[in-house]
């Protein structure tokens, strides 16, 4: 098993990328569980795919097209009604600008 | 005593209601009762909508006693709690949104209701999908009806029990890597994961949006016939739907599949897997060689190297995808002085470990320094893979394979290791890589009783030739009984 193919300083940085607070237990779960998926997609070096062009997606998709009109409207009790805190119409958060 | 209705196929069920020789409320009934009886064990429902079904049976009894009422009218289904239903909490089987009350129905479960049909309830499913047993559902794992030691496969794991345990008539599920598909073959129903675009995925629950797709779960392939002709086709609302007319998938159920070239692909046939599930679909392919078809080989060479791209390119899209949930707008709120404590301690508290776990490889492999080896790499293995098939549909114009290596495994056998537990999907992600429709129906049972399934995989947008060979070989008659359920 390749147990060092990430070292916890990295999964912290990741950790803040994905902004998710983790606990000491969990950043070394979290640590063993990449490190054992990375080395598992090393396989994937075996194949050459230098002149091969990466799909990015399939199945029957252009351009859609549709006439720019209005088909929803302002409907803020539903719009708010899942909200954890609601200030009028707006969604409340923390303070975000000293 | 119940009279069983819940037993019916939708095909029947549909004929007696038409007739009215049975009233949408008794068969909506029957099924309530059932899940009421079996549920508490087999725990296949999130959300039992047992007053509002009632009053969509009665609503659809209306319709049908006024004549020409559309096919699914009064039938009883389980939606996947993945699909925005409005007015009913929708939770994705994660703490973060086990509150929250969609103001919206998904273009699917619109276009369901207005054919009339009767949603029993909300069906539990892997933590936002993720996952092959449903035990990553934050709310506990449904059982297999088959045995109850066992899993019902993941992640649309309720939806398949429910089927099986015959507590709704079919169900929706998603597959974005098997499941639809392996929880159909663990519990011994049909499922049937369309073409990438063929069906409109707005008001579902996004995973991993290159991958996912719509599809529903029955007792018989008429069956799944009948929901494809209702689910498929255009959207405005989603703008990675397909135009292309919906065929009727019914009519195509014609019972021939004389001259039919049906591929065996030599990498689906390997070493560790339960020998029983080998022969079974060995045997399928030859009773499929009785009713007129040709059986090809064919070699889909870069099989080996699909659940490692399929293990970048999804977690990178659900590390995106996911987001979205902040403790802002809607879902699990932990307060903090500041936002990004707000945000950091929400998703702490709301995501289960594989939703972690697939959100750190995801913004891992889209990280800076990383993105080429891994991402890009998984993508351009992706390519690869189409290929394959492109190639091997040159030779024969459907796919047969196992759905899973083996049947349902116990509880708490993988949850140990994420990989092994991947892995259980080795036969199913390459179709979600290339974009391709693909089948699960029950092909036999191993020595412990438990489901086999087989998989049929076609080109783009075949599902009426999948449908119409799978339903062939049902009436052929080739699996002589079915063991009991719960």
């Amino acid at each position: 098993m390749a147990e060092t193919k990430i070292s916890l300083e990295q999964v912290r940085h990741v950790a803040r990328l994905a902004r998710m607070e983790l606990d000491p237990r969990e950043e070394e779960q979290l640590r063993s569980a990449m490190s054992q998926m990375l080395g598992y997609v090393e396989k994937l070096n075996e194949l050459d795919t230098k002149d091969v062009p990466p799909t990015a997606q399939v199945g029957d998709i252009g351009t859609a097209m549709r006439a720019d009109e209005v088909t929803n409207h302002p409907a803020p009790d539903a719009m708010l009604a899942n909200a954890p805190a609601r200030d009028r119409n707006y969604f409340k958060v923390p303070k975000i600008i000293e | 005593m119940a009279s069983e209705l819940n037993r019916l196929t939708i095909a029947d069920a549909a004929a007696r209601l038409k007739k009215r020789e049975i009233t949408a409320a008794d068969l909506t009934r029957d099924c309530l009762d059932r899940i009421k009886a079996i549920d508490p064990k087999l725990r296949a429902f999130l959300t039992v909508c047992a007053d509002e079904a009632m009053k969509q049976a009665e609503d659809a009894d209306r319709r049908l006693a006024k004549g020409d009422a559309p096919a699914l009218c009064g039938i009883p289904l389980g939606i996947k709690d993945i699909y925005a239903t409005k007015g009913v909490r929708t939770t994705c089987a994660s703490k973060i949104l086990k509150n929250f009350v969609p103001p919206f129905d998904a273009t699917v479960i619109e276009r369901l209701r207005a054919e009339g049909a009767v949603f029993v309830g909300k069906t539990n499913l892997d933590e936002f999908a993720m996952g092959s047993s449903t035990e990553n559902s934050a709310f506990g794992p449904t059982l297999n009806p088959c045995d109850l030691e066992r899993v019902s496969g993941g992640s649309s794991g309720g939806s398949a029990a429910a089927v099986a345990a015959h507590e709704c008539l079919g169900s929706l599920g998603t597959d974005t890597g098997g499941s639809i598909r392996e929880p159909a073959s663990f519990c011994g129903v049909v499922g049937i994961k369309p073409t990438y675009s063929r069906v409109s995925r707005f008001g579902v629950i996004a995973y991993a949006s290159s991958l996912d797709q719509v599809g529903p779960f029955a007792k018989t392939v008429r069956d799944a016939a009948i929901l494809m002709r209702t689910l498929a086709g255009k959207d405005p609302r989603d703008s990675t739907c397909s135009a292309r007319a919906v065929p009727d998938y019914e009519q195509a159920l014609i019972g021939n599949v004389k001259g039919l070239r049906i591929g065996l692909p030599k990498e689906y046939f390997v070493e560790g897997m339960q020998p029983e599930v080998e022969q079974s679909v060995r045997a399928a392919l030859k009773n499929f060689e009785s009713l007129g078809a040709t059986a090809v080989d064919v070699s889909l060479p870069h099989t080996g190297y699909a659940v490692a791209a399929y293990y970048l390119v999804a977690t990178a899209e659900a590390s995106a995808n996911l987001a979205r949930y902040d403790g802002i707008r809607y879902g699990l709120r932990v307060n903090a002085e500041d936002p990004i404590a707000l945000y950091e301690m929400t998703r702490a508290r709301g995501f289960g470990a594989e939703v972690k776990r697939r959100i750190m490889l995801g913004t891992f492999a889209l990280s800076a320094g990383y993105y080429d080896a891994y991402y890009l790499k998984g993508q351009k293995v992706r390519t690869l893979i189409r290929r394959d098939f492109e190639r091997a549909f040159e030779k024969c114009d459907l796919i047969l394979t196992p759905v899973a290596p083996a049947t349902a495994f116990k509880l708490g056998e993988k949850t140990d290791d994420p990989l092994t537990m991947y892995l259980s999907d080795i036969f199913t992600i390459s179709v979600n890589l290339a974009g391709l429709p693909g089948m699960a129906m029950p092909c036999g049972y191993d020595a412990k009783n438990l489901p086999i399934g087989m998989q049929l995989i076609g080109p783009p947008f075949s599902e009426e030739s999948i449908l119409r060979a799978g339903d062939a070989w049902e009436r052929s008659g080739a699996i002589k009984s079915r063991p009991p359920v719960i």
